[in-house]
């Protein structure tokens, strides 16, 4: 079979500059009365098996500054590895969890998620992959969106056989995706745009 | 908001060309000094982590969502500004629409200045418009709003720069690798080829891409001008699939 060529160029990307809140969390940036929520604010909804954790991914830039203009998304599978089945459109029903979150770094450059912890996803080679969470960041200053994934300290062993772990050559670099945890839920990922603890970001 | 794992999920997407993309570090934007990623990006295959994404068919959104015109009115009057219809497709690099896909779009005022307490630019604000709205595409990939063209304004980057009228677009697709934030610009304004971050694109044609036209037919009469901007996403390059699926 041939290869499919593609037959239209995707839209470039243009920073989302530094009122990125004002579009995807207005109720953030005081703008209230015309979206309900944030979108994205509450991946939660219900009973949902798992453990309940917080994640605090910090934005720090190539000077030591903490981004307080920056914007998280992330997108990760449930408890049982599974990623939210799907839901007809227009269909009212709300999933408990549903594996998607935004949030706005706040003062301190922090990006604050409550979720659960994921279960492992089979990999390209069949093999499950470690717990972990994808992860997209935009801000003022950066052209185009940066993906990358958090991992969990915790998970030794499954980092340690991890399909895309594995793939980054500079083990020393592989720490820059793992989570610390803190204490009980909660876990902290520095994300450094650069310097000498620049965090792995993907090419997907 | 739920997600969907497209059958043929694992297969790749067609490599992002970064050639067409912006650079991470483009010195005349000044913001991207300490931002820009120094090391290469990793190389991954598909993985259905990525090639999942969230769904938002089910989101109710509000009658006003896409009329930036009253969606923020606090008296009841229209905020102030030339009246616009903004609509275009979604679409994929296969030439494919994405139908029930979550477009949100925010813009400064008819002045230039933007609802935000760090905003500093002495253009007024108008007490009826917020500046921003979102849309769920339709069966055919299409979305439309309602605004007031965004006003140009100055930014301090360089000693004197502005940025041309434009409005941020931010884009989901049915993969969290499809993901996608942009802007878009007005047919004929020579603003663009003054701008520094319109510039961080290096291909004319890209930049055209970015350029929304004026759409006569569409226009309601004595009313709104129409524009059109469509939006590409990136296409699967699964064959096997492709006569199954919308937006494979």
């Amino acid at each position: 079979m041939l290869h499919p060529v593609p037959t239209l160029k995707e839209t470039p990307s243009q920073t989302a500059g530094p009122y990125v809140h004002i579009g995807m969390t207005p109720n953030f940036c005081d703008i209230p009365g015309v979206y309900a929520t944030d979108m994205g604010s509450t991946m939660i909804n219900g009973e949902v098996e798992g453990e309940r954790i917080t994640l605090n991914i910090r934005l720090i830039d190539g000077a030591g500054v903490p981004l307080n203009d920056g914007l998280v998304e992330i997108w990760q599978a449930d408890a049982s590895g599974s990623f939210v089945s799907p839901t007809a459109p227009n269909s009212n029903s709300v999933p408990a969890f549903t594996g998607w979150g935004r949030q706005p770094a706040n003062g301190d450059g922090v990006a604050a998620f409550e979720t659960i912890k994921p279960g492992r996803v089979a990999g390209p080679d069949g093999k499950p992959m470690a717990p972990h969470v994808s992860l997209w960041i935009v801000a003022r200053g950066i052209n185009i969106g940066l993906q990358t994934r958090l991992y969990f300290e915790d998970e030794a062993e499954a980092n340690e056989g991890d399909f895309v772990l594995n793939k980054i050559m500079d083990k020393r670099r592989r720490q820059t995706l793992i989570a610390r945890k803190e204490n009980a839920g909660r876990y902290h990922l520095d994300i450094h745009l650069q310097g000498e603890k620049e965090t792995v970001f993907f090419d997907i | 908001m739920s997600g969907i794992i497209l059958p043929g999920a694992d297969g790749a997407l067609y490599q992002r060309d970064r050639a067409w993309h912006p650079a991470a570090d483009t010195p005349g934007y000044k913001s991207t000094t300490f931002r820009a990623p120094k090391h290469s990006l990793l190389a991954l295959g598909p993985t259905k982590s990525e090639m999942s994404g969230p769904t938002f068919g089910h989101e109710k959104l509000g009658a006003l969502d896409n009329d930036l015109i009253r969606n923020f009115s606090q008296d009841g009057s229209d905020a102030i500004g030339q009246r616009m219809i903004v609509y275009g497709q979604v679409l994929d690099e296969n030439a494919r629409p994405v139908p029930h896909t979550l477009v949100e779009y925010w813009q400064a005022n008819a002045g230039g200045r933007y609802r935000h307490k760090k905003e500093g630019y002495l253009a007024a604000l108008d007490p009826n418009f917020g500046g921003f709205g979102r849309s769920i595409t339709d069966e055919n990939g299409f979305y439309h709003f309602r605004t007031v063209k965004p006003g140009a304004y100055p930014w301090p980057n360089g000693g004197n720069d502005w940025r041309p009228a434009h409005i941020h677009f931010s884009v989901f697709g049915h993969a969290f690798a499809q993901r996608l934030i942009t802007q878009m610009y007005f047919e004929g304004d020579p603003m663009i080829w003054q701008c520094p971050i319109v510039a961080t694109i290096n291909d004319k044609a890209a930049i055209d891409q970015l350029t929304a036209r004026l759409d006569r037919q569409n226009t309601t009469p004595m009313d709104a001008l129409a524009y059109r901007f469509d939006i590409v996403l990136r296409g699967r390059r699964s064959t096997m699939f492709e006569n199954k699926l919308e937006g494979n």
